[in-house]
């Protein structure tokens, strides 16, 4: 499914590779393969497919990694215009929507 | 709250905890097609706190998700044949994805749950298996800092639990990748069907009440005879944008979701302007491709929530221009079909 990619070149993760200790730990969470190690130190192999959802920047535990997180929902950004907020999401029992 | 699932109790130094049944009852798979429905979705959940799967004892696996019934019958049908324990958090009956990105499936949680059960007594080890898809909540560091607890994450798929077991707690590159198949796509078109709620049926009869009015006066034969096109017209484009679009979703060759349900929405009006659906006169047509185009490509927008490729920026990015332009062709659509029932041209 590689046709399943967004929007080229909008995606805010950064990776400071002076910090990382090559302890792959974003490799493991990272659910679409985004980053590769290379000389022991982790690098941004496929930054398009990143849909932002923070799990690497969470777990890397040098704090080598930023990322701007949240919902990648066009409701949720509606209800954070709405209110005021940051975007979020309004399905509190929701089981499949974020 | 439905507790079918346990089956008895088992004594442990921890005090006493739940065995529960790892395969689904037909209540079970029933509960699951309702809640894809969104039907009752608030009930169910599952009390957090340990439960037992087999006999498990001090050297079991402790495999840790949330009270979303779904997850959690998931995981424990996932588990059958191995003896292992699971521990329920609280993540208010959201599934474990969502609820890591809102915060609910977090470090927080998880180091709570692990103190009050004792599950430094329930276990010697000290290893816990979150789903990968937890890691969005929860920083495995900070677990093993506060708890001494390692976290390590498993599969993307609770079916791929065996394989992750068999292969020494590790998962492979594929089982670590979300994708986005045709069948998870279904799965997640009715939530959205039902997205307009009373508006789905509010339209539709301003509509039908509109359309029997003509330069002439006003002709209650015209709402049952091509009145009722209006319906058809609305829903097809309503449709268009949450049902065929997310369907057809890696084929439509646009970035975008709004440009794809776009596609999707004028492709219907074409069908429907063949049928002779939507009037006579070119304004009155062009009307019906603005609203349905606006509606089918604001629907398809949508679905980004429940895409699982899409990201924030880029949604921003593609919102700030198609949310004026949906808007712009549904009013301009609407002033237009309006027009039309009053003035003839
Ligand atoms: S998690 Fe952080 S420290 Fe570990 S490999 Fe990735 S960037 Fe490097
Ligand atoms: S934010 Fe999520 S998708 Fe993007 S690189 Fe990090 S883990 Fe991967």
């Amino acid at each position: 499914m590689n046709n399943l990619i967004y929007l080229p070149g909008v995606v805010t993760l950064a990776l400071d590779v002076e910090k990382c200790n090559g302890c792959r730990m974003c490799m493991i969470v990272c659910p679409h393969a985004v980053f590769e190690m290379e000389n022991k130190r982790a690098v941004i192999r496929r930054k398009d497919f990143c849909m932002e959802c923070g799990a690497c920047a969470k777990n890397c535990p040098e704090g080598a990694i930023a990322v701007k997180s949240g919902v990648g929902c066009a409701a949720g950004i509606i209800n954070g215009i709405l209110r005021g907020t940051e975007p979020t999401c309004d399905c509190d029992s929701g089981g499949t929507c974020c | 709250m439905d507790a079918s699932f346990i089956t008895g109790h088992l004594q442990t130094s921890a005090g006493p905890v739940p065995q529960i049944s790892t395969t689904w009852s037909r209540r079970d798979r029933w509960n699951t097609v309702k809640t894809r429905w969104s039907v009752g979705r608030m009930s169910y959940r599952v009390l957090p706190g340990p439960y037992a799967v087999g006999a498990p004892d001090h050297a079991s696996r402790v495999f840790v998700t949330g009270n979303y019934k779904l997850s959690f019958d998931h995981l424990r049908r996932a588990l059958s044949g191995i003896d292992a324990w699971i521990l329920v958090i609280d993540t208010k009956g959201i599934n474990v994805w969502c609820a890591a990105g809102k915060g609910t499936f977090s470090t927080k949680e998880v180091v709570r749950r692990i103190r009050i059960h004792h599950l430094g007594e329930l276990v010697d080890h000290r290893k816990i298996i979150l789903p990968q898809l937890g890691a969005t909540g929860v920083a495995a560091h900070e677990v093993k800092k506060m708890t001494g607890f390692s976290v390590i994450y498993g599969p993307v798929k609770a079916a791929h639990i065996k394989a992750f077991l068999d292969d020494g707690l590790k998962a492979s590159d594929a089982m670590r990748r979300v994708t986005f198949p045709t069948a998870d796509r279904l799965k997640l078109i009715p939530v959205d069907i039902f997205y307009g709620k009373y508006y789905l049926l509010i339209v539709p009869a301003i509509f039908l009440m509109l359309s029997g009015f003509t330069p002439g006066g006003y002709s209650v034969d015209l709402v049952f005879s091509s009145g009722w096109k209006t319906t058809v017209n609305l829903f097809a484009g309503y449709l268009a944008g949450c049902v065929l679009a997310p369907a057809l979703l890696p084929w439509i060759p646009f970035r975008r979701f709004a440009l794809k349900g776009l596609a999707t929405g004028w492709l219907v009006a074409l069908v429907l302007a063949t049928l002779h659906f939507l009037g006579a006169g070119a304004t009155e047509i062009i009307a019906w491709f603005l609203m349905i185009g606006g509606l089918s490509s604001f629907m398809a927008m949508n679905f980004t929530g429940s895409s699982t490729f899409t990201s924030l920026s880029g949604v921003q990015k593609e919102m700030k221009t198609a949310l004026p332009v949906q808007i712009a062709m549904v009013s301009v659509g609407l002033a237009g079909w309006i027009f039309t029932r009053f003035f003839a041209l």
